[in-house]
Parts: C-alpha cells; sequence; structure tokens
C-alpha cells in the first residue's frame, strides 16, 4: 500500500515536474524570441529609394536597413535629400523607384494615415484652432477612441514631455520649446512603429537644445520606439544616436556607429563633417606592421591600414583628428623617416575652452590642432613639426580607388 | 518738472493724432451718418400730396409694412438671397479653395479671368444674360440642338434666371474671400493631420475647412447683404414678375415718389441685414469655441 502510494507520487512528481520544464523551456524560448526580435528584427527597410524634383535629382537609390527600438540619425547638410527621405518614410512623397518595407511589408504606395508612422514636424504643425489636449488627442479622436481613455492617454502624454496642466492652452499661448514638446506629445500618443523628427531642436535655442537632446534620448529609451532623426548637427548626431548615416548628395557616405563615424570615417567628407579632421594626401612608402608610411613634399608620417592593402607609389587620403595632432617645436624633434611634417604656427584661436592652433605646411594647406586651455608655448611664426601617433591617423576614400 | 513736461508733451501728441484724424470722422459724420440719420428721421414723417414731405410724425409708413403684399416681398428676397448665396458658397466655396492650391503662375492666370468681367459694366453683362435666356436663346438653342429639350423654356423673366444672374453677380466675392483665407492655410497642419491617421476627407474636414471657415462666412455676409437690394438684376432678369424688397424702393422712391415708405422700408432691410451679421458672429465664435472633430 505504502510502496503504491510512493509510486503514485513518484509518478505525479515526475508529471509535474516535466510540465514544470516544459513551462520553463516556453517561457525561456518566448524571452529568448523577445530578446532576438529586440536586437535583430529589422522594423524598416528601404531599397534603392530614388526621388527627383523635376530635373534634380534628390535621391540616388538609397538602401537602409533599421532594427526596432534604434536610434538613428540621418546626418548631412541642407539639401542632401534627409528631409526627403524621412516624407518617403511617412508617406507624404511618393517615390520614383525603390520600395519601403515597414515590418517586412510593402508600404511604398500606401497612404500616410494607413502606416503606422508618426512625424514630428520641424515647424512642429500644431493645429492652431484646438488646444494642447486637442491636438495631442487628435489621432485617438480620429480612431473613435473613447473619450475617459483619450484623457488619460493624453494626460500620460502630458506627462512624458513634462506638460502637466497645460492641456487647456492654446498652441499660440506657448513658447517654442513647450510647442515642440506638444508636437512630441501628438506623435507618440498613439504609440506609433516608428517616430520621424525632422531637425526638432533646430529653432530652439542652444541650452534648450542640450536640454531636448537629453530628454529626447530619454525618452526613446523608455518607449522603445525606433526613432529616425533628422539633423545637420554633428554633435547632436554623436550625442544620441545608436547609428548615424551621413548623407551627401542623395547618397549614404556612411552608415555606423558614432564610434564608427567619428573614429573610423570612410571618406573625407564624413571626416570633415563629423567632428572637423585634418585631410591629408601623400604617396605610400612602405608597409609594415599594420602601419603604411605616406610622405609628401612636407615630409613623412605614418597612418594606420586597417587591413587594407597599400601597394608602394600609390597615392592615398589621410584624416588625422584636431585634437591628435602633436605640434612639437622644431628644436626638440626628432629627426629620422616617418616622423612629421615641417609648417609654421601661423595662429591661435581660443573659442569655447578649446585653443586652436593653425599651422601652415610648406605647400601652403593648413593642419590645425585643437587643446584643452588657453594655454600653449608655442607662438606665431613658431616652427614646427606636425606629427601624431600612427593609430589615429585614418586612411579615407579607399573604396573604389584600388 | 519733467514729469509735467511729459504730461504736455503727451497731451500735444494726442492733440495732433486727433487733428490728423479729424478728417475722418467729419467724413464719416457727413456722408455716413447724417444720410443714416436723416433716412431714419425721414421715415418717421408723412408725405406730400404729390410730391415731397410733410414734417408730421407718423409711424403709418412702418404699419404698411405689415401689408401682406410687402411681406410676401420680403420673405421672396430673404428666400431668394438665401437660394444665391447657398449656390454662391456650393460653386465659390471649392473654387476658391482649389485656386489657393495652384502653382503661382496658374494662379496668376485665374485671377486675372476672375477680374476681366469687372472691365465691363455690370448692367451690360446681365443684358448679355437676356440673349442666353430669352426663347430660342442661346441656351434654348443649345439644349434644343443637344435634343435635350424640345420647346423653348422660357426661362427669361422667371425665378430661376434672377437667381443665376445673382449669382453670376456675386460669385467673385465669394471666390476672393475663400481664395485669400485659402492661400493663409499652412498645408503642412494638412500633412500633419494625414500622418496622424487621417483620411483625405477627414483631414479637409478637421483641419482645413475649420481654417478657412472665416472666409466661407465672410463670403457668405459679402453675398447675402447685396442680395437683397441689387434690384437691376430682378428688374433685368426678373421683368416684373420677381419683385424684391430693393425693387420695392426704388419704385417708391423714383415713381411712387413716396419717399417717407421708401426710407421704412430701408430702414427694416437695414435692421435686418445687421440681424443676419450678428447671427453669422455668433455662430462663428460658437464654431471656434466648440472646435474639435
Amino acid at each position: 500500500m505504502v510502496i503504491f502510494i510512493a509510486l503514485f507520487l513518484h509518478f505525479d512528481m515526475k508529471q509535474k515536474y516535466t510540465n514544470a520544464k516544459r513551462i520553463w523551456y516556453t517561457l525561456a524560448y518566448k524571452k529568448y524570441r523577445r530578446v532576438k526580435r529586440m536586437n535583430d528584427d529589422v522594423i524598416l527597410r528601404l531599397d534603392k529609394i530614388e526621388k527627383s524634383f523635376g530635373t534634380n535629382k534628390v535621391l540616388n537609390g538609397i538602401d537602409l536597413t533599421i532594427k526596432r527600438g534604434e536610434f538613428i540619425t540621418l546626418l548631412g547638410p541642407s539639401g542632401c535629400g534627409k528631409t526627403t527621405t524621412l516624407r518617403i518614410i511617412a508617406g507624404l512623397e511618393t517615390p520614383d523607384g525603390g520600395r519601403v518595407l515597414l515590418e517586412g511589408k510593402d508600404v511604398t504606395d500606401e497612404e500616410p494615415n494607413k502606416r503606422n508612422v508618426n512625424t514630428v514636424f520641424q515647424s512642429y504643425a500644431l493645429f492652431p484652432h484646438m488646444t494642447v489636449e486637442g491636438n495631442i488627442g487628435y489621432s485617438l479622436r480620429l480612431k473613435r477612441v473613447d473619450k475617459a481613455v483619450i484623457r488619460k492617454a493624453v494626460d500620460e502624454a502630458l506627462e512624458l514631455v513634462q506638460l502637466s496642466g497645460f492641456g487647456k492652452r492654446m498652441p499660440h499661448e506657448l513658447s517654442g520649446g513647450q510647442r515642440q514638446r506638444v508636437a512630441i506629445a501628438r506623435a507618440i500618443v498613439n504609440h506609433p512603429k516608428v517616430l520621424l523628427l525632422d531637425e526638432p531642436l533646430g529653432a530652439l535655442d542652444l541650452q534648450l537644445r542640450h536640454q531636448m537632446q537629453i530628454e529626447l534620448k530619454r525618452l526613446q529609451t523608455r518607449l522603445g520606439i525606433t526613432f529616425v532623426y533628422i539633423t545637420h548637427d554633428q554633435e547632436e548626431a554623436l550625442n544620441m544616436s545608436d547609428r548615424i548615416a551621413v548623407m551627401r548628395d542623395g547618397t549614404f557616405e556612411q552608415v555606423g556607429t558614432p564610434t564608427e563615424v567619428y573614429d573610423r570615417p570612410k571618406t573625407s567628407y564624413v571626416a570633415n563633417f563629423v567632428g572637423s579632421a585634418n585631410i591629408l594626401t601623400g604617396i605610400v612608402g612602405s608597409t609594415a606592421g599594420g602601419l603604411v608610411e605616406f610622405s609628401n613634399p612636407c615630409g613623412a608620417m605614418l597612418a594606420k591600414a586597417d587591413g587594407g592593402n597599400y601597394a608602394p607609389g600609390r597615392e592615398i587620403t589621410v584624416a588625422v583628428r584636431r585634437e591628435y595632432i602633436d605640434l612639437v617645436p622644431e628644436d626638440a624633434a626628432e629627426g629620422g623617416a616617418g616622423k612629421g611634417l615641417a609648417a609654421v604656427v601661423r595662429e591661435k584661436r581660443f573659442a569655447g575652452g578649446v585653443l586652436q592652433i593653425i599651422a601652415m605646411l610648406a605647400d601652403g594647406s593648413e593642419v590645425v590642432a585643437s587643446r584643452h586651455g588657453i594655454d600653449s608655448p608655442l607662438r606665431t611664426g613658431d616652427k614646427v613639426t606636425v606629427t601624431w601617433a600612427p593609430e589615429n591617423a585614418v586612411i579615407v576614400d579607399s573604396e573604389g580607388a584600388e | 518738472m519733467s514729469g509735467s513736461t511729459r504730461v504736455s508733451r503727451k497731451k500735444k501728441g494726442a492733440g495732433l493724432s486727433l487733428l490728423s484724424v479729424m478728417p475722418l470722422y467729419v467724413f464719416t459724420l457727413l456722408f455716413v451718418l447724417g444720410p443714416l440719420v436723416y433716412l431714419v428721421v425721414l421715415s418717421f414723417l408723412e408725405r406730400e400730396e404729390v410730391w415731397g414731405v410733410v414734417n408730421r410724425f407718423t409711424i403709418k409708413n412702418y404699419l404698411s409694412i405689415f401689408e401682406p403684399i410687402y411681406l410676401k416681398t420680403f420673405y421672396e428676397s430673404v428666400k431668394l438671397a438665401l437660394v444665391s448665396t447657398s449656390l454662391v458658397a456650393i460653386i465659390g466655396y471649392p473654387f476658391g479653395y482649389f485656386m489657393a492650391k495652384l502653382n503661382a503662375v496658374w494662379r496668376k492666370r485665374m485671377m486675372m479671368l476672375l477680374m476681366v468681367p469687372f472691365w465691363i459694366s455690370s448692367l451690360i453683362r446681365l443684358y448679355g444674360w437676356i440673349i442666353i435666356f430669352r426663347a430660342n436663346g442661346t441656351l434654348d438653342w443649345i439644349l434644343m440642338g443637344i435634343g435635350i429639350t424640345d420647346a423653348p423654356l422660357k426661362l427669361l423673366y422667371t425665378y430661376p434666371a434672377v437667381a443665376v444672374g445673382m449669382v453670376y453677380a456675386l460669385l467673385p466675392f465669394m471666390i476672393f474671400s475663400v481664395y485669400s483665407s485659402a492661400e493663409k492655410l499652412d498645408w503642412s497642419l494638412v500633412e500633419a493631420a494625414r500622418d496622424l491617421g487621417a483620411t483625405r476627407w477627414q483631414a479637409f474636414r478637421t483641419i482645413s475647412l475649420k481654417l478657412t471657415l472665416p472666409g466661407l462666412l465672410s463670403g457668405v455676409v459679402l453675398t447675402f447683404i447685396p442680395s437683397m437690394g441689387l434690384f437691376f438684376i430682378a428688374d433685368i432678369l426678373g421683368g416684373n414678375k420677381v419683385v424684391l424688397v430693393g425693387n420695392i424702393i426704388q419704385e417708391q422712391l423714383m415713381k411712387a415718389h413716396n419717399w417717407p415708405f421708401a426710407a421704412a422700408l430701408s430702414v427694416v432691410l437695414m435692421i435686418l441685414t445687421s440681424l443676419m451679421i450678428r447671427m453669422y458672429r455668433l455662430i462663428t465664435r460658437v464654431k471656434d469655441l466648440e472646435g474639435l472633430v
């Protein structure tokens, strides 16, 4: 009898244990799927998008893949096609060629109201005849959501952008920064899959802009919404983004993380546009130990090869950040091959806690070195040698030039 | 010391500015308020047997307006004004709205096309409508030619002919008024609405229409008031079959020489139209407050 009960208990426990194990596995798998989705899931894909206005070609077949929950910034000067790209994603513009895929679904010809994508416009575009509440609740009212639910959602959105209690005001009674917040609240109240922001901080003053950068980034992390952000301000892009797509004349020059774009620019354009670098050219002399020695009429220096294969005699372009440049007084310089370019200090400029020393090379081109603090033993007219640590010199523009 | 000089300077300035706007007041008093007072006074006086006015107070003029024939005329006038205003709004609003959406070149061309008719006297243009409407006129010729009708419609000197004339004469005012408010419309608001999930129609209804409503309403006022008084349209296209308040006033003044009665009719017409304006104002203000989808 006892044995019987023991046996029964044994099987019962085993059954329960297996069940528990199964449940645990399912949960673990679900969690794995969720994490995988967070990491790998492509939410938006642009496939060879082309667009012209009249004879003016604005986008030259751009490709871009955006992951779920990512903060991606399109960075470029005005007229590079970044706003057009955004408008095509929103559906406010139809591309001449290519496809827009939202969660794998082709939405190229979908009306803007059919896409679960919302925009924060550069001009904010708040409805002047509606209160702040009316503006924020607009998309929900269109969906005929219950009034109490709308009120709750609007209150939550207002709290998110720190404007609680402003609901009854009209847009013209708000300051620029407050309007900005209302525009953001209006765009996120509907939980869009992708939020598009067209230079949202462009009209704000510097201090407010820094504050809003931090707030926007926090908001994005908290909501987990994919942000596609447009700016021409490289600092903003470097501060906030998971990835940056540097645009120029309707194409992407480079797409990568802020570190990649800053430390390993692929082209001289990127090197210059993101954190202005010094661009130098020279002829390859020798390659050894992952370093390339190159020379020009002003002298010889080393650059990082970064896996590339550079035959002697080939012309290369090298980018070196201002803060990596060393200016050594001539009498203190050690001689030898690959040990610097000769230059003369021409000007010293102090701005924003950074001292910029501009030196002119023998061939007339300029090199800018930056230092923290105002102190420097160098004087205008001093003869110096321009040097840098080899790992800080990046060879650019090498693609397609082989 | 310095305070007193400031005050005196201020007074001097005020005096100067008063002097500079004086002509405006004088002009308004002389040519707007004066005639108006005269009109009201006149409406309470008695008429002389054949010609002129007797300075004796009476309210007989106002009482006779309540005779059925005159009441009917008022009713007919308001009805025609309502019909033609609605027609003008239905045609003019889309016209003005889409004109604002055209590019600059086409906008200019449309504007030109709208302005050209104004270079010709409106009377002459109305005579043009006689040619179109009369029996066996242009309209009949076309309709019978296509085979829609077998016999002449005899549209001239009917109510529809007068309504068409009114619409024709007043349409530009509506178009311009709607156009000027649609032109100021920020189209990025419509894009924002579409982006937030509005269909084309919803975006129009909740954004474009709401924001161009002032233009539409001022167009309505600009159409409604003249259409009560444009007697010559009723005269030319309505013969003596369509009689409006404007016609009676003109008749009493020019033919019957009953100036007091004409004045009384004018005063009533004026009160009626100002009531209408007040009503429109109320409607627009309520709309503004109510707002939203």
